[in-house]
């Protein structure tokens, strides 16, 4: 790896931990309801937003009413983008007249959308009208993050607040999110990324001749915008199909720095913003060096892959057998690298380039980062809440050794916790390995496929990997377009996102009827490093032991077979 | 009452004990552990069900090769059937050789239960009885037993007193007094009356003893989970149903692959995969447990309480007995100014002759300690003791004449009066004048310490005063410093006033005081500690402690105490042993770690055997998966032979490991947390890369596969 590469890795995490800990503490601010810089400026905007919705923002919910609000919000975010993506020829703002969508791709956009995952079976700037990017795409790109931010918070608040039946008012945490975090974090981004060059208009397309004198048109449109809240909200539905990839959507290196960092930024903060809720910033240090130590590794390991360079390519005598296939050449191999474990790491599921084209260990990194459950920063809120349910398991298998009932934070980890923890964990991997094997076997599943082999393995396995893990990248190479694909990939996008939300709540409630035990020299501390290698070894063998069978036969495989000079 | 152990700081010796394995216990864990086939019993505990399922999958699958052939050798399905027996076998006779045990302890316990006719009474005081079994009385009967009889249940002395012999069931040969009212009216079936005659009530049902209650906890089939088994228990399942959709799943996607498994081969890779070894030893875990707590005669009365102990954050301690010797003790002679220390030694020597209390025998061991004063060498004559009075408030002896020390008496006309008593006894005594304002301040900077002075006047001259203190057990410190390594509190209970009872606490080392306390003061402390979250232990034996013992998440009552403080508790220690609550605590953090590191090796183990089946899988359709073959095992059906070979006998090899508990020395739970990662963790990541590959290369020795 170049001297560019190594740097512009260190810049990136040097940014990262500079940002976590300001942005972590503004968020433990919002959430807790205390006034910030902010608050005259969009306090009123706020109570406006209760007044009109009829939300008592003082009246505090139980875990079930909470877990009802994110379903019924959720619900009628598909409902109302389903209903906009299949009347979109009569609506305005439509100017280049795209026409409506199929009814399975609008179910799968519109559960794509709100779950977060975002993933996308149609190309956004051929597709959808303004109208339908912005009020129904962009919409819910907000509303799904900032959903998933509640749901992060009401957890927190379960493992913080003692004796309590209520975790909070979802409505007020998701208006806050979004008022008082996303919005602000959006506009002065989305400044940002304009100054660099990303388009901002409300032309649908504009007319150019090419070098050559043919006449060319080039899709345009409020790109920015999206393109902030994308990252930010680890979205990752980019406007353009080729996504980061695309020359709009990432101008220059700055601009592509500037999507990278949004991508960790919340999803760092709140870890931050954990440990201060919990009165010890540590704990939530301690959770982020463990999404680092398996981020870095992961980092590494696709990195050395890509170094080694393809065989094959040495094979016909090329002198620098760099796989460059696939890749975001003007940037180089590094940052296509570093965004590919990123994006993948956050379950943001922008691309930069194309996973597909990666080595196949290095094609390996994002898969693995995707069935740990994306808790390596993870999703907005997801990421959080997905790493505590690790958290749980961690403390109560290794827990017991000090001779203790296991506790973290004070809270003693029990049948219910454990029950509701391993539930969670068993959605992700039905979503993956049950609907993923289904498939494979299936005609209507297998006609998708481009490749055979190991490699054509992989993309079935990225594609429901993706959607049970709300990422929403994708290899290339499969065909997701196909009424079979969009309704299994919805229903695994819905058992990925709804499945853990709910189990995450009713731990949130059941730890925060708890009595919170005050920690002496028996109870083992959470904030060490032994804690942050016994969670990133947790992770790693709970998720290996899932999936390192079907991965022995993709990319494993794959990585062997190429060795042994077998293509596909 | 013995005092095991006080001199070492780590823990008590257990009161008895068998070997680990005895013959004739493994004999009959052998039958039961057959017996423990039932499907019904391997229901309770669905890792081993699936893993019996499974080995019944693999018999049918043998007898279908059997007669139509496979692809697979005959003679490996074959191995690998009958190695999935054997895990079945394994766990099964884990938990019969725990609960053998267990048995064993409780049935020398239970021997001393006989079928004597009880003489059960009308009324505490009719003339006349009817005979019934022993077997047949309730709770509430009354019952006659005399000198020689063995008390048939467990119950409350109504009238009468007795000398009980309690060595059936403490192994303390000293008989006990038992009587009606007070804290020493509890008597325990089995026990022996060996003076007097008392008349008791019933206090249990036939089949709710304690005894019973207690073969019930180590008896399988009976014994409830506890909150914190059931949680594992969740947690293994969880990892089952995961391992099964892996498996499940894996011929679809090998079939991608144009890869076909050998359905035993599937069944195989479940086996290896879901955690067997923690499923198998469980409940041997908890049985071992609840035993271990019996060597140490202690009798819970259900697991939770056990679990409970390991979580306990305070312990209340009762200053006498437990961290005081029961007794004050002189301490130290404090003469008047211008008498010589030898002369009150001596004087406080001659009114302490025939003071049997320990106070009055401490001061003579002082003196001769000091000065080499002899009782035995003193002659009596002419001397006459005078005993101590509720009304004087004094004691001591009237000698013949002035006479010089320990030596040759002279004539003397009046005789000298030496006494000793409490402060304002010997004042009222000697009058205002008779104390010197230095022996006033000595008085009170004795008092100030904790300790009590005992006055000594020679007729109307007072010389000077005896220090009377409690002694704190030597050792006691040291526990108590081992306990705050370990994270745990302990607080003194004691009547005492705050002054006094701070000096104690200090010299002993404790945390925290409770002075003055009464009945609802100890409950008041208990709640308040309970409502910051922490779990409080406690002894006690006295009725009036029985609404603590039962407010406490772990209650020990003395087995010498009351029914109701028998009956609050949720254990009893037969010995009456207070200082034993801190090795109920250890036992049940013991438990709880052997649980806890076994679970850990166990998922640890599946690592190594991955890599051992996954490559052996997949190697016909994909040779390059060899490279995955990283300890180089013989061939595909080897590594699999192996792996399951390693996965029923590692139950076997940790069968002792259950039993005993793991290692468990007092630290703080970083340390503990660090040593038991690395031994059963990393211990666990390696050890069956090298179990395998051992066994591969024996089975490929033997040419088994």
């Amino acid at each position: 790896m170049d001297h560019q590469g190594l740097l512009q890795i260190l810049l990136y995490v040097a940014v990262i931990v500079a940002i976590t800990p300001l942005l972590g503490g503004y968020m433990a601010r919002v959430f807790t309801g205390e006034r910030v810089g902010l608050s005259p400026l969009l306090g009123p905007v706020e109570r406006a937003v209760y007044r009109l919705c009829g939300v008592r923002p003082d009246q505090e919910q139980h875990w079930t009413a909470y877990a009802l609000s994110v379903l019924a919000f959720s619900l009628v975010g598909v409902v109302m983008l389903y209903a906009l993506l299949r009347t979109q020829q009569w609506l305005p703002l439509n100017p280049a007249g795209m026409p409506a969508m199929a009814p399975d791709l609008a179910f799968n956009t519109a559960v794509s959308f709100v779950t977060n995952t975002n993933w996308q079976a149609y190309a956004g700037e051929s597709t959808l009208g303004p109208l339908a990017q912005m009020a129904g795409l962009s919409l819910q790109n907000f509303m799904s993050a900032a959903a998933g931010i509640a749901v992060a918070v009401a957890l927190v608040r379960g493992f913080t607040r003692r004796s309590t039946r209520t975790l909070g008012n979802f409505y007020v945490d998701v208006t806050r999110a979004t008022l008082y975090l996303l919005l602000p974090l959006c506009v002065a981004g989305a400044l940002l990324l304009v100054w660099q060059g990303v388009p901002q208009t409300l032309n649908a397309q504009t007319a150019a001749t090419t070098v050559e004198g043919a006449s060319q048109t080039i899709a345009l449109g409020p790109v920015a915008s999206q393109m902030m809240i994308k990252h930010l909200g680890t979205n990752g539905g980019g406007f353009f199909g080729q996504n980061a990839a695309h020359p709009f959507e990432g101008p220059t290196p700055l601009a592509n720095l500037i999507h990278m960092v949004a991508i960790f930024a919340i999803g760092a903060a709140l870890t931050n913003m954990f440990g201060r809720m919990a009165g010890d910033v540590r704990q939530g240090w301690a959770l982020l060096a463990a999404m680092a130590l398996l981020f870095l590794a992961g980092l590494a390991v696709a990195l050395w892959a890509e170094s080694q360079g393809n065989p094959a390519l040495a094979a016909l005598g090329l002198g620098q057998p760099v796989n460059l296939e696939g890749k975001e050449v003007r940037f180089g191999i590094a940052a296509s690298t570093l965004f590919a474990v990123i994006t993948t790491a956050a379950s943001c599921g922008a691309v930069n380039a194309m996973h597909d084209s990666l080595m196949p260990l290095a094609g390996m990194v994002p898969l693995v980062n995707m069935m740990l459950g994306e808790i390596i920063v993870g999703g907005v809120g997801a990421g959080l809440y997905g790493i505590l349910l690790y958290v749980v398991l961690a403390v109560f298998i290794a827990g017991l050794m000090v001779g203790r009932t296991p506790e973290y934070l004070g809270k003693k980890i029990e049948a219910r916790e454990v029950t509701l923890a391993v539930l969670a964990i068993l959605a992700l991997a039905f979503g993956i390995l049950g609907l993923g094997a289904l498939a494979t076997v299936l005609p209507a599943g297998t006609a998708s496929v481009q490749d055979g082999g190991p490699h054509g393995l992989s993309e079935i396995l990225y594609a429901y990997t993706s959607a049970a893990a709300n990422n929403g990248s994708a290899f290339a190479g499969f065909s997701a377009n196909t009424a079979y694909q969009n309704v299994m990939l919805g229903i695994g996008m819905l058992a990925g996102r709804f499945l853990v939300i709910l189990p995450v709540l009713a731990i949130a409630g059941s730890l925060a009827a708890k009595k919170a035990v005050p920690a002496s020299a028996g109870t083992f501390p959470t904030h060490g490093g032994l804690f942050v290698g016994l969670l990133a070894g947790i992770i790693l063998v709970v998720g290996g032991l899932t999936f390192f069978p079907t991965l022995a036969l993709g990319p494993i495989a794959e990585h062997l077979l190429l060795g042994a000079g077998v293509r596909f | 009452m013995n005092t095991p152990g006080m001199n070492t700081p780590v823990m008590n010796k257990p009161a008895k004990g068998a070997a680990l394995f005895d013959g004739a216990i493994l004999r009959a864990a052998s039958v039961d552990a057959l017996r423990k086939l039932d499907p019904r019993a391997l229901a309770r505990n669905p890792v081993i069900f699936v893993t019996a399922v499974a080995a019944l999958l693999s018999t049918v699958l043998f007898l279908r090769d059997l007669a139509l052939g496979g692809t697979v050798p005959l003679a490996v399905v074959g191995q690998i059937a009958a190695w999935l027996w054997f895990t079945v076998l394994f766990a099964t006779f884990a938990e019969a050789l725990a609960e053998g045990r267990g048995k064993a302890q409780a049935a020398s316990l239970r021997r001393t239960r006989t079928e004597t006719p009880a003489r059960k009474l009308a009324s505490p005081d009719a003339e006349r009885w009817t005979e019934v079994p022993a077997t047949a009385l309730r709770a509430g009967d009354l019952v006659l037993v005399e000198a020689g009889e063995v008390i048939p249940g467990d119950g409350d002395v109504v009238s009468g007193i007795a000398t009980v012999d309690e060595s059936a069931i403490t192994g303390e040969s000293a008989p006990v007094i038992r009587e009606s009212g007070g804290d020493r009216s509890a008597v325990t079936g089995g026990t022996r009356v060996v003076s007097d005659r008392i008349v008791l009530r019933i206090a249990t049902n036939p089949g709710e003893s304690f005894l019973d209650r207690m073969i019930a906890l180590v008896e399988g089939a009976k014994r409830q989970k506890t909150p914190n088994e059931i949680a594992l228990t969740i947690l293994l399942v969880g990892m089952t149903i995961i391992f099964l959709l892996v498996v499940a799943t894996l011929p679809a996607f090998a079939s991608w692959s144009g890869t076909g498994i050998p359905a035993i081969f599937l069944v195989a890779l479940l086996v290896t995969l879901i955690p067997t070894t923690i499923g198998g030893l469980l409940s041997a875990i908890g049985i071992a447990g609840m035993d271990r707590l019996v060597r140490f005669n202690v009798i819970a009365k259900s697991g939770r309480a056990v679990e409970a102990a390991g979580d306990v954050d305070v312990l209340l301690l009762d200053k006498t007995g437990t961290i005081t010797l029961g007794n004050r003790q002189a301490a130290e002679f404090i003469p008047d100014a211008g008498v010589p220390e030898r002369e009150l030694a001596e004087a406080a020597f001659l009114a302490s002759l025939a003071d049997e209390t320990p106070e009055g025998k401490s001061i003579v061991a002082l003196a001769r300690e000091r000065f080499g004063f002899d009782p035995e060498a003193i002659g009596r004559s002419g001397l006459s003791f005078i005993p101590f009075t509720a009304q004087t408030r004094m004691s001591g002896v009237d000698l013949p004449g002035p006479r010089a020390a320990g030596g040759s008496a002279a004539v003397a006309e009046a005789p000298t009066e030496i006494r000793k008593g409490a402060f304002d006894a010997i004042a009222a005594r000697a009058g205002r004048r008779g104390i010197s304002r230095e022996l006033t301040l000595a008085v009170e900077r004795v008092a100030k310490a904790g300790g009590t002075p005992l006055l000594v006047a020679r007729d109307a001259r007072v010389l000077g005063l005896v220090q009377l203190k409690d002694v704190v057990k030597p050792g006691i410190r040291e526990r108590f410093q081992t306990l705050r390594r370990m994270g745990i509190r302990t607080v003194m209970v004691t009547g005492d006033n705050p002054l006094t009872a701070a000096a104690i606490a200090a010299e002993a080392g404790v945390d925290d005081v409770l002075a003055e306390a009464t009945p609802e003061r100890k409950l008041e402390l208990i709640r308040g500690y309970q409502a910051d979250g922490r779990l409080v232990a406690m002894c006690g034996d006295g009725s009036n402690d029985a609404p603590a013992l039962a407010q406490a998440d772990v209650g020990v009552a003395m087995n010498t105490g009351t029914q109701a403080a028998r009956e609050a508790g949720n254990m009893v220690d037969l010995e009456s042993d207070p200082t034993k609550l801190i090795e109920v605590v250890m036992i049940g953090k013991q438990l709880l770690m052997s649980r806890g590191a076994l679970t850990t090796f166990s998922i640890a183990n599946d690592v190594a055997k991955y890599f051992a089946i996954i490559p052996a899988l997949f190697i016909a359709g994909m040779p390059q998966l060899q490279a995955l073959n990283l300890m180089g095992l013989a061939s595909p059906q080897s590594a699999i032979l192996s792996a399951i070979v390693f996965n029923a006998l590692v139950i076997v090899a940790l069968i002792p490991l259950a039993l005993r508990g793991v290692a468990y020395r007092p630290a703080p739970a970083a340390v503990l947390l660090r040593r038991n990662l690395l031994v059963y963790g990393l211990g666990g990541l390696l050890v069956p890369f090298a179990g395998i590959k051992l066994i591969d290369l024996a089975v490929t020795a033997l040419g088994l596969a």
